[in-house]
């Protein structure tokens, strides 16, 4: 076939491009931002109470059973960083619980990737 | 902050609430260019209708000619699209896929990193808009399979040609799907999870 043609790119280790420019905005330092993925699954380890903020008693309302925090951001329209710092506020307190995301390591986990595709089969 | 009254929020359906067990989560990243079908992928394969999140990245003025000494910024938001499928009672999988901006999603801290891998999205009737995330991805040594949509009305070529089009190395998985089909979209899934299965070392 004719047309554009791609060329191959190396891994580069020391990634450096004009768009590293571009910075998430939000006042956590990269310490708290990494402990909080995407994928962060979150649990509410106290019911609402009229104590609370609005945005915290609307987070543990829907923590009630376990969501991501991607999930959280989308149900309540607001930014993935205004919900990392609200949940890491709820994490310091207590109120909510995280579990951090299985992610890809250096030597993939045989186990897991089997665990993906039986759940994968039966849908 | 302009925020609704928690009365007023809309949480997950309750057939889409997780059961309390659901505590490990994995995470797989659609890319392709604009109008590919990413967003089609993850609404076909996900157990809710798909949501969307966003984050707002700020750049800080460089190099602007009219603004000598005037600190400027410009803020872009990002937004993404994604989908879920419970694998089982403890293990979820996320997908994510959005429209356009591509440049800046590898910037999200941690979203491709954290992935277990990726699938690249192609229409062989504009192949060249994926060619900027494939190499993104070979930069960043992030795994990934090539589906090829199949519109209909998308000439069809051997993947042999697409594979030396796209100059993507022997075993990179290529394979057809129908973005629209729930198990067109599995599929390409699994084919994604055996190649990284095969990049597994196997423990001694």
């Amino acid at each position: 076939m004719s047309g554009p043609r791609r060329e191959r790119r190396k891994a580069d280790p020391d990634l450096h491009d004009p768009e590293r420019l571009y910075v998430i905005t939000g006042d956590l330092d990269d310490s708290e931002r990494s402990a909080l993925d995407l994928v962060t699954m979150v649990v509410a380890q106290a019911e609402p109470s009229p104590t609370f903020q609005p945005e915290q008693a609307a987070i543990l309302r829907l923590c009630q059973a376990p969501l991501s925090v991607a999930e959280i951001s989308a149900y309540l329209s607001l930014p993935f960083s205004v919900v990392t710092s609200l949940l890491s506020d709820l994490l310091a307190t207590e109120l909510i619980e995280s579990r951090a995301p299985i992610v890809r390591a250096t030597l993939p986990d045989r186990s897991l990737l089997e665990a993906v595709m039986h759940g994968l089969q039966k849908l | 902050m302009d925020f609704r009254s928690s009365d007023t929020i809309t949480g997950p359906r309750s057939e889409d609430v997780l059961p309390t067990t659901a505590t490990a989560a994995v995470k797989v990243v659609i890319v392709g260019g604009f109008g590919v079908g990413k967003t089609t992928m993850v609404g076909s394969v996900s157990e809710i209708r798909p949501l969307t999140t966003e984050e707002t990245m700020t750049q800080a003025g460089v190099g602007v000619d009219d603004n000598a000494g005037v600190e400027t910024k410009t803020a872009t938001t990002v937004a993404m699209d994604f989908g879920r499928i419970s694998l089982s009672e403890e293990l979820i999988l996320y997908l994510f896929g959005t429209p356009g901006q591509e440049r800046f999603w590898f910037l999200w801290n941690g979203l491709f990193e954290g992935a277990l891998g990726a699938v690249v999205l192609i229409d062989t009737r504009r192949l060249e808009v994926s060619f900027d995330v494939i190499g993104r991805l070979e930069e960043r040594g992030v795994p990934f399979v090539v589906a090829v949509n199949t519109f209909p009305d998308a000439p069809h070529h051997p993947v042999e040609a697409l594979r030396r089009a796209l100059d993507l190395p022997d075993e990179v998985p290529m394979i057809d799907c129908d973005a629209r089909l729930r198990a067109s979209s599995r599929d390409v899934l699994m084919t994604l999870m055996r190649y990284l299965h095969s990049l597994a070392v196997p423990l001694a």
